[in-house]
This record gives structure tokens, sequence and C-alpha cells, in this order.
């Protein structure tokens, strides 16, 4: 993976020392909060619920098992013991004093890490496929290409006082992994006829109160304009991007009104001009970046089988792990959704413990995914049951990777200022009442996602199943959404019609999963089965 | 009643006005009346207090209650985490939030 050069780690030195003076000045009384508070969230520091809340990057979710076991270190040592890990593929504390914020911004430096730009109106943390580099079906790694786009943001002196908060995905197989689609900026990397590398680029998706799927505007940017690619495009939103209205200044409220056509012609213009400016990093760089990408020391001629015969282990094969390009090793999935638990979070103790396990089994690797989980990426078949065993024994094997048991749930009103309902009891009810393995097998793929306000930081229109939060009157209230999907094949999901109780969503999520499984045709997932018979039977069986 | 709510500067810790300093639990909390903005102003300014705004609330048997849930999870911390909430061995706790 990725090590900071000297510039690198000086910018980030840099910034702690920066943010060390201006924290000094805000307690002392020398800066105002309105002077203040933009720079605290610049370095990723909110003001949340009951607290101070810190969120630090995981640069496309990747992480090395020092830095895994730094997050441990800060969740013992400043915060409560425990961390939040995110849809952004990030991780957030909860309890954070102010006073700590800069020794903890100068730890996270010792290993590399940071928490610039995960907040703000700019270029956040760039996301990627969380099987980056071990799955078979990608033309390419996408981790060099999405650090080439995170060294171009970061600091991007036109790029820091953007209309509003920017996110880019880049991945590169046909299964879409990031939801790619729902991102500002998209790209996939592709190969043309002729078998060069491109970038396909998929602009102004989004989810919150406005989701919108991103249209194609380009199907292939050749890789050495990857970089002046993405500058016309945040130009044209820059300059055009609504600053009077909050509510429609993100880029796919702009591509909307545009029209993708005009939005194209001129992001193509920009483009022009830009070719002759000659901005684009040389390829040199690229290839440095990526000889710290190269695979690990894979071992060949190891057996490819595994043995099945501990029950247990292979429900976890089977819901857990996925197949690994190099024969003879597997990508396994430790899920953060135990049954009733708190989707997301992890123990210090849990933290450290998968630090271990990555050094151990997973040539030092782990990727945080946008489902909330922890991947291991490069983990010898051979050692996989013993990797099972240790997560078990630390609540982290339970078998449900994107089945009901594997929400997706943001903080909700139990953390965060900005929520109307809470989004956490729901999913433990939810994952509580589907807890039995055969009900999880039976039931199969069926990603139910949960956001406690229009934010959709849950990304409730992303799932099959979608449940958001609003406030009723002060009494909580809970929409059901159906059809949502992030893949490949991404949709929107629609409300089902009134909301619901805190208990009556759990209710209505089971009848609806009772719709589908009396409907369904062989070989059918649940999104399948909505999108062959509608909504209807499912409104019928809700409120009929 | 009006009363005041905000984060202690340094710590970030959810603290309600109780007349004369600010307390971390809302029974302490004094109904303010006309003055909130008055008080406010001033403890910001002294930087005893930041992100503060005053709540409805009422004076219950059970003490002083803020009128929304939102300030109601302030007061006693995460429902979901009652170990770290404010009263972690009072099983009433979440049926005064709720």
């Amino acid at each position: 993976m990725y090590r900071y050069d000297q510039y690198d780690q000086a910018m980030v030195d840099t910034r702690v020392e920066e943010f060390r003076d201006q924290t000094r000045r805000r307690i002392e009384g020398t800066l105002a909060e309105e002077n203040f508070r933009p720079l605290r969230l610049q370095n990723g520091l909110y003001l949340q619920l009951h607290a101070y809340m810190l969120r630090v990057a995981v640069p496309y979710g990747t992480l090395n098992s020092r830095q895994m076991r730094m997050l441990g270190d800060i969740a013992d040592k400043y915060d409560r013991g425990y961390g939040h890990f995110t849809t952004r593929q990030n991780i957030q504390y909860n309890w954070i004093k102010l006073e700590d914020a800069p020794d903890i911004l100068a730890d996270l430096a010792t290993v590399e890490m940071h928490a610039i730009q995960t907040s703000g109106n700019c270029i956040r943390n760039i996301s990627s496929d969380q099987y980056a580099g071990a799955t078979a079906d990608e033309i390419v790694d996408p981790r060099p290409y999405a650090e080439l786009l995170r060294q171009w943001s970061s600091f991007h002196p036109e790029f820091l006082h953007l209309p509003r908060k920017f996110k880019i995905a880049v991945i590169a197989s046909d299964t879409d992994r990031a939801a790619m689609k729902l991102h500002d900026i998209g790209i996939q990397l592709v190969r043309n006829e002729a078998g060069e590398i491109g970038a396909a680029f998929y602009v102004g998706g989004g989810m919150g109160r406005t989701p919108m799927i991103a249209p194609c505007i380009n199907p292939f940017v050749p890789i050495d304009q990857l970089i002046t690619y993405s500058e016309a495009c945040l130009r044209i939103y820059n300059r055009y991007g609504r600053r009077d209205n909050k509510y429609k200044a993100r880029i796919k409220i702009l591509v909307h009104e545009l029209g993708k056509e005009e939005y194209t012609r001129q992001v193509e213009q920009e483009f022009a001009h830009l070719l002759t400016q000659d901005i684009e990093p040389p390829l040199a760089e690229l290839e440095r970046i990526k000889a710290h990408f190269v695979d690990p020391p894979f071992e060949t001629g190891l057996a490819d089988n595994l043995d099945l015969s501990d029950p247990d282990f292979a429900l976890w094969v089977k819901a857990n792990t996925a197949p690994h390009r190099q024969p003879g090793y597997i990508i396994a999935v430790a899920s953060l959704k135990p049954v009733g638990g708190i989707p997301g979070d992890a123990s210090a103790d849990q933290i450290r413990l998968m630090a271990d396990l990555a050094q151990e089994y997973s040539f030092d690797e782990l990727r945080v995914t946008h489902a909330q989980n922890i991947v291991f990426p490069h983990v010898r078949k051979a050692d996989l049951y013993a990797l099972w065993q240790k997560l078990d024994a630390a609540d982290l094997s339970t078998a449900n990777i994107d089945s009901i048991g594997d929400i997706i749930a943001c903080p909700g009103l139990d953390y965060c200022t900005l929520a109307n309902a809470r989004s956490i009891p729901v999913a433990q009810k939810i994952s509580q009442r589907f807890a039995a393995h055969d009900r999880l097998d039976t039931i199969g793929e069926l990603k139910l996602k949960i956001s406690g306000c229009i934010n959709a930081c849950g990304h409730h229109h992303a799932g099959h199943i979608g449940i958001l939060g609003v406030d009723r009157k002060g009494v909580e209230n809970y929409q059901l959404l159906l059809g949502g999907s992030e893949g490949a094949d991404t949709s929107l999901g629609q409300i089902t019609g009134p909301g619901f109780s805190e208990d009556g969503i759990v209710d209505a999520v089971e009848k609806t999963t009772d719709v589908y499984l009396a409907h369904r045709q062989e070989g059918e997932r649940f999104l399948d089965t909505y999108r062959r018979i509608g909504m209807a039977p499912f409104k019928e069986a809700l409120y009929g | 009643m009006k009363i005041l709510t905000g984060n202690d500067l340094k710590t970030g810790a959810v603290i309600w006005w109780d007349g004369e300093a600010w307390s971390p639990h809302v029974d302490d909390a004094v109904d303010v009346g006309e003055h909130a903005a008055e008080i406010l102003a001033r403890e910001e300014a002294a930087r005893h207090v930041n992100a503060s705004y005053a709540v409805d609330a009422a004076r219950t048997a059970a003490g002083v209650r803020p009128a929304h849930i939102k300030e109601r999870i302030r007061a006693l911390g995460p429902t979901v985490r009652p170990d770290l909430t404010l009263k972690p061995a009072d099983p009433e706790a979440l049926n005064w939030v709720i």
C-alpha cells in the first residue's frame, strides 16, 4: 500500500501544528467559534450531540496493521474504548475532547494518517472497491488511481471552498461494490478495444434529500488525462454550482438543471482548454504510486480447497468470503454486525485484534467497507479456519454479509445533531428478529439500509429495503422504501406509504420479506422479485 | 419552562444552565424566562459554553424533562449504550427518554 514520502509527511505534520495553534487560540479566546468552526471541520472535528466527534480518513478504505492498531489505541486513550466505521470507509470517534484533538492528529501522523478534508465543502476521502487488488473481476487495481486522485485533491487550492462537499469513488470492475453511481463523480476504470486503460466518468449522482443516479458523461477518458478531466468536471461545478442555496448546491442539482448534455459540453470545452495548460501529472508519478501497490508475495502451488466439515465455519465461508484471483487464497470479511449489535462499532480490543490478524494472515492489509465491515483481502485458504476461530472468539464472525442482518445504519439521533430519529435501535431490533441462520440463509441477499434523517448517511435510498427516520411532531416515525440498489444495477427505492412506529417498522420489514418469500421464483433475490412483481403486493400486505 | 443547554468548550460535554453555572445534569436546569439570549451571549463570550441554545422543557415529578426527544437524548446519553449514559444503573432512564 501507499507510503508517505517526505512531502506527504511534512504536509501532515505541518497541518497538525497549525491546528494545535488554532485550538490553543480558540481555548484562550483569541479565536471565536465562528472563525474556528471551519478550521476544525477542515480537520474532521465536528461538534455532535454529546461531544466533539473526530472523523479520521482511511484513503480508499485501505489500512495496514500498524494504522489499525493506532485506531484501537486512540479509542482507548482519547475516547471511550470504541470507534465507529462509516459508510465512507472512514472511522469516527464520538467522545473527543477539543483539548485532545491536536494530540490525536499528531498520533495519527506517526502512522501516516490524518483527518484532513473529512468534512467541509471540499473533495472528501476517495472511496473504492474494498476487494481492490484481490478480486478476480477487476481489470486493474483501482487504488493507485484513487491515490493519484487523493494527492491531486488534497489541499487543491481551487477546490477547498466548493459550493458543497464532493465525493468521488473509483472502481475497476463491472460489479460495483462502492455505490459508484451514487457519488458526485463515479469513475470506472475500463479497457477500450485496443486494450488501453481509461476512465468512464459518471457525474452528478448522490443520495441525500434529492437522490440521483449519475449519468455517464464520458465512457472513455484516456488514463493519462484522468486528472485533467476530473479538474474540468470540478471547475464547471465550482463555477456554476448553487452557492445561494445549501440544499441545491450539490453537483447533482447542477447536472440535473443544466441537463447532462449541456453540462458535458461545458466540461469538454473546459477539458480542451486545460489540455493546453499541461496540468496532468507525468505518468512517471502514476508509476511511482503503482510501485506501492504491487502484489504481496503470494505463495504458488497452494491447495485451493477448504475443509468445511465444521458446519458453523461452512456457514461463515458461504456468507463472509469472496473469491481471490490468486489460487490458494481467499477474501474474508469480519462482520461488525453481531446480532443486536451497533452496526459499524468495534471496541478498541477488537480493532487491535483485527490489526494482529491482518499481520498474521493477510499480508498486513485490511480494508474498511462502505457497508461498515472489515476485509482481510489476502488470506491463505489453509489459514482461513484459524482466522475464523480467532474472529469468532471476539464476536467478529457473524455469518451475515449482504444479508438482512448486515444492516447499514447511520449513527442517527443517538449521536448526530442532524438526525430526526434513531437508526441504531431499529437496526438492532431487525437483526434480532432475523437472527436465525436458517432464516438469513432462506432470505438470501437482502441489503437493508437505515438513515435517521433525509441526509441519507445510512444510504436508505440504495437499500433493497430502505428505512428513513423522520420526526412527526417530536415522535420518531419510520418510512419504508423498497427497490433501491447501489450496484451495477443502481436504482432508487420508492416509499411504500405512510410511516411506522419503531416497533411497527420491524413488523413491516418482516411482512415485506414474507411477501418476497411467497412470490419469489427460482434463483431470485429480494430485489429481483420486487422488480418483477412491483410495489402492489407489498403495499397490500403492509396497509391492506 | 425555558432552559439552556450547550457543550463545554474544552471537553464537548453536554451542559445545562443552573442559574449560576453550567451543570452536566438536566435536573439542575432552571427556567430562564425571557433572559435566554442575554445569558447565552454572556456565557458564550466568556467561553464557558459552546453551541448553546434554549429549549422548551417541563418540570415533572421525575425532574426537568426537555420537550423534544433530541434534548432528552442529549441529557441522558446514547440510548443504545446505557453504560455510557449519566444513569447507567437506572433501568427506567430509557423510558424517560422515549
